[in-house]
């Protein structure tokens, strides 16, 4: 079918405008694709880095201990959570399974935790804080801690505690200063003020100290074990299906990010909707412009497709010789488009560096392969129908014309 | 005498109930391998149709057609493309050529469609025509840019390349002027002549029929004479 790829090829080249204008059409059409594949990943990208960047993934909490059952009369059940049990709860095993959890695909990494309630004491000045115990070296696994850090170091060590600005403020603390914490469980310990960090949310800044695991595990009598692992993940969108591989593999209640944000997935779902919505106006414009053009060309090339058929051309070559002209309309059409497309988005900030009060968006979502795919499907779907009229020319009225 | 085809009663109406057209009404013919054969009768006779049935691309309402012993009414779509591109050559007096393709590519094309490109062996056939017919020095030209003569030139060398056993030509010479059309009826007797093909050839032109060796006069759609 050579000859018929010349025959497609003569076409498009006799008229040059026509196919110029018709390419640059599909192009447009290619390159509103990639810019709204571009926009709408990026916008999901920011939002999600914006809401759930700083969060664990995929979280692992110590069941509550059963609560004490106080049978009273028959067909009546009365259930009493004593106080100060539920902090006790302990994933006892931890150190175990980390390795494990650590090996699965796609895991990037796991923060053992030791977490509760406690007050922080400085003279008079007393907050409410809650404590998080984190490994050493692991301080910026899940929340980028370090990244946060205005004075000092998030470097944890024995002795030591970070603390938020606004909590900093609050106790008129500075650093190097030593401040009495009281873990819920009555224990006590004097610790050195190492690092500021302001994360910009206020419950964060205002609330939250961080000590290191040793520290945390004396606070809570906590000898062995955790109460929390986090667990971080290259990709986020991959933590229902990680956290339902970690409860298999370790029988834990591996709980992804995504239980409770159901309104943040509908969101990101109804945007992504709406990406679909118009990348598909653009991809039926090419289909229809394509059809059109290909439609009139048909039209315009009777007599000779009647010549052709004369001479002995059957009609799949026909067919072969129009379709070929859409595909190749296509594939032009869509690596002009996929190629303006980038250019375009070029001067847009990368996606580590998105900036509010600009279009966030992501060159490398700009689904380029699959735009110049569907397009050119597209383009050949669209010069079926004018290559079946094409092959069904009747010679006789055509050439008698 | 071998004889290349015979059509039996051929009766073709065009349209249906009030506007149907009877043009031909039951006529018989029969071409000899190798003659040379002009088509006559008034206009609206019914000649086109004729030749438009010979050459398969319409099949009568009834009647009987055979050609190198093959049934051409029984035979499909399929069938009857690879038989003209084998046996059978056209030239028609308009829209002959392909516009965007030179003089060498559109000669060829009836051997590069069935080979699936253009083959030296056939660009090489496709010249010799093409110098046979005088156009050495339009080899590579876009056929826009030929005369009116040298269009029919191309055709008939086109119409030539598959070496077919009929050559169905419907008013060849129409549009040209007298010079023109008698060096392409020259051309046309001389490939008769060296190669046995067969040629029908419908005119309105007297001197063009008198070149032939045989006239067919049709009237009222049957062979009168
Ligand atoms: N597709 C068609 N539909 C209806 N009638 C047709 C059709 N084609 C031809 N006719 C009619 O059939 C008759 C014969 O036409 P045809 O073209 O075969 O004549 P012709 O002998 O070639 O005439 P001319 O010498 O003018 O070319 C004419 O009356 C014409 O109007
Ligand atoms: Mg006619």
């Amino acid at each position: 079918m050579l000859y018929a790829l010349k025959i497609a090829i003569r076409y498009l080249t006799a008229n040059k405008a026509q196919t110029a204008l018709l390419v640059t059409g599909v192009a447009v059409g290619v390159f509103i694709f990639i810019f709204m594949s571009a926009l709408i990943g990026g916008l999901a990208e920011f939002i999600l880095s914006r809401t759930v960047g700083d969060i664990s993934h995929i979280t692992i909490e110590a069941e509550d201990r059963d609560p004490a059952v106080l049978i009273d009369v028959p067909g009546h059940v009365l259930t009493v959570t004593e106080r100060g049990r539920t902090r006790t709860a302990t994933l006892a095993e931890a150190e175990t399974w980390l390795p494990l959890i650590e090996a699965v695909p796609g895991v990037r990494a796991v923060s053992p935790q030791i977490t509760g309630a406690g007050f922080l004491t400085r003279g008079a000045q007393v907050s409410q804080v809650s404590v998080t115990g984190v490994e050493p070296g692991r301080e910026s696994a899940i929340l980028d801690l370090d990244g946060y850090i205005v004075e000092g170091t998030a470097r944890l060590g024995s002795g030591l505690i970070v603390l938020g600005r606004d909590l900093a403020d609050d106790l008129a603390l500075s650093l190097g200063q030593t401040v009495r914490l009281q873990s819920s469980g009555g224990v006590t310990a004097l610790l050195t003020l190492s690092g500021i960090f302001e994360t910009g949310n206020g419950a964060m800044d205002g609330a939250r100290a961080f000590v290191s695991l040793p520290v945390a595990r004396t606070l809570y009598s906590m000898p062995q074990g955790v109460t929390r692992i986090e667990i971080k993940l290259d990709d986020l969108n991959a933590a229902d299906a990680t956290a339902l591989r970690i409860r298999s593999l370790t029988g834990l209640d591996a709980v992804p990010w995504t239980d409770g944000a159901e309104q943040l997935m509908e969101a990101l779902n109804a945007q992504a909707q709406t990406g679909y919505f118009l990348k598909s106006f653009a991809l039926i414009t090419i289909v229809i412009g394509v059809a059109s053009a290909l439609m009139l060309s048909t039209y315009r090339r009777r007599p000779e497709i009647g010549i052709m058929r004369a001479m002995g051309a059957g009609r799949n070559f026909v067919v072969f010789v129009f379709v070929t002209q859409g595909a190749l309309i296509g594939l032009l059409g869509g690596i002009l488009g996929a190629a303006l497309g980038y250019l375009a988005l070029l001067p847009f900030p990368p996606r580590d560096a998105f900036e509010p009060g600009t279009l966030p968006m992501d060159i490398t979502q700009g689904s380029y392969g699959l735009a110049i795919t569907l397009t050119v499907i597209g383009a050949i779907l669209a010069s079926i129908l004018p290559a079946r009229a094409a092959s069904r020319v009747d010679p006789v009225t055509a050439i008698g014309q | 005498m071998i004889t290349l085809l015979e059509v039996r009663d051929l009766v073709k109406t065009y349209g249906t109930g009030e506007a149907a057209t009877r043009v031909l009404r039951g006529l018989s013919l029969r071409l000899e391998a190798g003659e040379m054969a002009a088509l006559l009768g008034p206009s609206g006779a019914g000649k086109s149709t004729l030749l438009t049935i010979l050459g398969t691309l319409m099949k009568p309402t009834s009647g009987t057609y055979e050609m190198l012993r093959h049934d051409m009414i029984a035979a499909d779509d399929r069938a009857l493309t690879e038989f003209r591109n084998a046996h059978i050559g056209f030239v028609f007096q308009f829209h002959n050529l392909l516009p965007d393709f030179t003089a060498l590519e559109n000669v060829v094309f009836p051997t590069a469609v069935r080979e699936g490109r253009e083959t030296p062996a056939a660009r090489t056939r496709g010249r010799d025509l093409l110098v046979r017919m005088g156009l050495a020095n339009r080899i590579d030209f876009p056929t826009a840019n030929l005369s009116g003569g040298q269009k029919q030139r191309v055709a008939v060398a086109r119409a030539l390349m598959n070496a077919p056993d009929l050559v169905l030509a419907d008013e060849p010479t129409g549009n040209l002027d007298r010079a023109s059309a008698m060096q392409v009826m020259d051309l046309i007797g001389e490939i008769n002549r060296e190669e046995g093909t067969t040629f029908l050839i419908s005119t309105h032109d007297e001197k063009i029929a008198a070149f032939c060796r045989r006239q067919i006069e049709v009237a009222d759609g049957v062979v009168t004479g």
